[in-house]
């Protein structure tokens, strides 16, 4: 008989050979994207620390990250654009995990490629808000002309390694999608579980931005 | 979901056997040539680790009698020390090499469940290591800054090695949790999901258990040091204030400003706790195995021995700022951090009091292996006992920074770790190379070292309620510190170079072995894990031939009565005559 209660949440997890009913690749991916979410938390509680410990004032980042379209600036239009084009881009995602599941591999290879697209265009705007910050406001690492030096920092070492996230994620996307599409996985008994493990790294990303996104912009 | 465990399905695995010399053994996917070169690379610059511990104790004993030791390179000296020890050294050692080596083989499985990844973990540890290395060659030489790295005088003019040596100090970190990460998903892995049948978490070696628990911290704790290394190395190269306030440096403005030394503090020990659990946990397990069977005796209290090693792995997360009560942090953090660093010494004694009840009324064989088992014993009380002094804000405000607290660490994660990764490599020398190493030559290399390190550490305690400074290149004319302490010191020196001297007896049992050792039985010490139950001695790749074992009892049973032998490996079904073993966390 199966014991019931605390005992029988540990005879499950203790269960022999696995401890987990899911694919290794996909376990294993579980794992990492725990390590990673204590790479993010250390940067953003570092940000945090060092945005409460400095004593120049801090810029205001609805002001910083404003853009005019001809006519008054709107604050944090072009964040709210990103964004919105990374969550969308986690809906292609689960739908493509669908499709891997289906079988239906052209419809899976269109959907991550549409992900992967929505991903690569999130990096392009991030890149152009680089160049702006940089180039027209002046906005340096070490130094800007809003505030305190930690903006600059903070501001570029975040989204720099998430968008080095990102830019991984899209490789990874173009990676599995083309072997989606040529076939690499039927024959390997037809098993598209790599796509849902994509997809869990694409959530992440997403995750985090999210989290960036709040604490960075909105704070 | 449909989906078949591995265990289930294992004639539909193809096996990649290894063909040539170079897959064999350079570019081998094998768990255990990788386990091997993991090794192999960790006691190599451990080498290197233990001629800078020389180095610095010449200075020490003998103060300014050494033209080649000067206050630059005896902080290059430190700080390499440190580093290479905790990190490069024991980190890579027991979870590269044991964990490596005993996972696979402990669990029933054939390896890790990604060879690939894993092949790559070794050779980006290897490119940490040779980034280490060329630390020393650099101009200004490898960083002085301590093993700590505190900002900010890490990277200001006046530490050694401030050009070129902290940067490929942080670089090389960087590329070793890179190395770490990919290791350690494979060993997480591979103990959650690939177990062979019968193999549930709770007949797991305690071996395992300690290396998979450590892996989990090693997941958890290193991403504090690669974002406080990445941060470094901004405020470093492009002159970031993260870590770094406004200051003057030798009366120069280098143009830091409002940054904060003590975020570094937080993250490095956010990470340098779990650390020292990192390398303790895996210690506790192999230790336990290795008492069990040389008494010939199960483990006392397994479960309580399981459940201890995960209540110490989470209570290190929150125990990090007692290396920071110097720093000036509130007296109620202080509080809280002295409580919770408390707490981790109940499940801590209950693994001590169960190895020495694992010892009670056992049948005790005293070969190499058990003597260092039973000396870590002895030296892990000694440096836990010193941990409740400094655990203790008001009793470590005095001590800190002096000889007592090198003391402490020595003992507890210095000597007594070390302990056990020789206990460890006597205890599966004839698994892993099929040869027995020699007995006596192992003797007299235990009781040199043992002794050996109780007369290094132990005037250290007494050094350092007398107040002497560590770190301190030379104590000059300090008034306060009476003449008996640079006696010491001289002593101190003289036991730290005989010990060096005699690992020498430990290299040179190694070549006899290897080359005049006496082949070894499949299972010298009638241990009941399954890795001495392997077709082949040593294992070959896949390890375990045709079939899978199967495993039918828990790792411990050592004298059942009524028995013909007086251990029942575990992949011995149960029957009349072999009586089903005490089985945890399985009601039958």
């Amino acid at each position: 008989m199966e014991p019931g209660g605390t005992s029988g949440v540990i005879h499950d997890f203790s269960r022999d050979k696995q401890a987990f009913g899911v694919p290794w690749g996909k376990a294993m991916m579980w794992i990492f994207l725990l390590s990673d979410t204590f790479i993010f938390s250390c940067f953003l509680v570092g940000y945090m620390s060092v945005r409460l410990a400095t004593t120049d004032p801090w810029p205001i980042p609805s002001e910083v990250f404003a853009l005019s379209f001809g006519g008054d600036p709107i604050p944090l239009i072009l964040i709210a654009i990103m964004t919105f084009i990374l969550i969308t881009s986690s809906g292609t995602m689960a739908m493509a995990v669908n499709m891997g599941y289906r079988k239906d591999r052209k419809k899976t290879f269109w959907l991550m490629l549409i992900t992967a697209l929505l991903g690569a265009s999130f990096v392009g705007m991030q890149a152009f808000e680089w160049t702006k910050l940089i180039v027209d406001e002046g906005v340096r690492p070490w130094s800007n002309p809003m505030g305190a030096a930690q903006f600059g920092s903070s501001f570029f070492m975040i989204t720099g390694f998430h968008g080095m996230h990102v830019s991984a994620g899209v490789i990874y996307l173009l990676v599995v999608a083309n072997r989606v599409r040529n076939g690499f996985y039927e024959k390997r008994g037809g098993n598209y579980e790599i796509v849902e493990i994509t997809g869990l790294y694409w959530h992440f990303v997403d995750l985090v931005w999210v989290f960036i996104f709040a604490f960075f912009y909105l704070w | 979901m449909g989906y078949v465990a591995i265990a289930d399905r294992d004639h539909e695995i193809e096996h990649h056997d290894p063909q040539t010399f170079i897959t064999k053994y350079v570019w081998s996917q094998d768990h255990k040539v990788i386990a091997i070169q993991y090794g192999v690379t960790a006691i190599f610059v451990g080498l290197i680790a233990l001629g800078l511990s020389a180095m610095m104790r010449l200075q020490l004993g003998f103060p300014d009698s050494f033209s080649f030791i000067n206050p630059e390179n005896y902080y290059q000296f430190i700080t390499m020390h440190g580093m290479i020890m905790v990190i490069y050294l024991l980190t890579a050692l027991f979870l590269g090499g044991f964990g490596n080596y005993l996972i696979p083989l402990m669990c029933g499985s054939r390896d890790m469940v990604f060879p690939f990844l894993n092949m790559l973990s070794y050779w980006v540890y290897l490119l940490s290591v040779i980034i280490l290395i060329a630390s020393f060659f650099v101009p200004g030489g490898s960083t002085g800054a301590g093993w700590t790295l505190y900002p900010p005088q890490a990277i200001l003019p006046g530490t050694p090695g401030v050009d070129w040596g902290i940067l490929l100090m942080l670089a090389s970190l960087a590329v070793f949790i890179v190395a770490f990460t990919m290791g350690g998903l494979n060993y997480v892995t591979t103990v959650l999901q690939a177990r062979c049948r019968g193999m549930t978490l709770m007949r797991m070696p305690l071996s395992v258990w300690g290396i998979f628990i450590a892996t989990i911290l090693g997941l958890l704790a290193f991403p504090a040091l690669l974002v406080s290394a990445i941060m470094m190395l901004l405020d470093k190269t492009i002159a970031t204030s993260f870590f770094m306030p406004a200051i003057s440096s030798m009366g120069v403005d280098p143009g830091y400003t409002g940054g904060s030394p003590i975020l570094f503090q937080h993250l490095f020990w956010f990470f340098g706790h779990p650390e020292v659990y990192i390398v303790a946990l895996p210690a506790f397990g192999i230790v336990s195995d290795l008492l069990s069977t040389h008494a010939r005796k199960n483990i006392f209290g397994y479960r309580m021995m399981v459940w201890a090693i995960i209540a110490i792995g989470g209570l290190s997360f929150i125990v990090w700022a007692h290396h920071m009560y110097v720093s000036g942090m509130n007296p109620y953090f202080g509080f809280f951090f002295a409580t919770t660093t408390l707490i981790i010494a109940v499940p801590t004694a209950i693994k001590v009091y169960n190895w020495v009840l694992t010892l009670w009324e056992g049948n005790i064989h005293l070969r190499v292996p058990m003597l260092f088992a039973i000396a870590f014993i002895f030296t892990f009380i000694h440096g836990g006992l010193t941990g409740l002094f400094l655990g203790n804000v008001t009793i470590d405000l005095p001590l800190s920074d002096t000889y007592f607290v090198v003391a402490h660490f020595h003992m507890v994660m210095g000597v007594s770790p070390v302990l056990v990764v020789f206990g460890a490599i006597y205890h599966w020398w004839p698994k892993i190379t099929g040869r027995m190493y020699h007995e006596g030559l192992g003797k007299w290399h235990f009781w040199m070292t043992f002794l050996g390190t109780y007369s290094i550490y132990l005037p250290m305690h007494y050094l350092g309620f007398a107040g002497v400074p560590r770190r301190y290149f030379a104590m000059g004319n300090t008034e306060f510190l009476p003449e008996s302490a640079q006696d010491l010191n001289a002593w101190i020196t003289m036991s730290a170079l005989f010990v060096a001297a005699t690992q020498v007896l430990f290299f040179i049992n190694v070549i006899w072995s290897l080359k005049k050792g006496p082949k070894a039985d499949p299972n010298p010490w009638d241990a009941t894990t399954l890795e001495w139950q392997t077709p082949d001695n040593p294992p070959k790749h896949g390890n375990w031939g045709h079939e899978l074992p199967e495993c039918h009892r828990w790792a411990y049973d050592y004298s059942v009565p009524g028995y013909k032998d007086d251990f029942i490996p575990q992949n011995v079904p149960a029957s009349d005559a072999a009586p089903a073993g005490r089985d945890h966390g399985v009601e039958h």
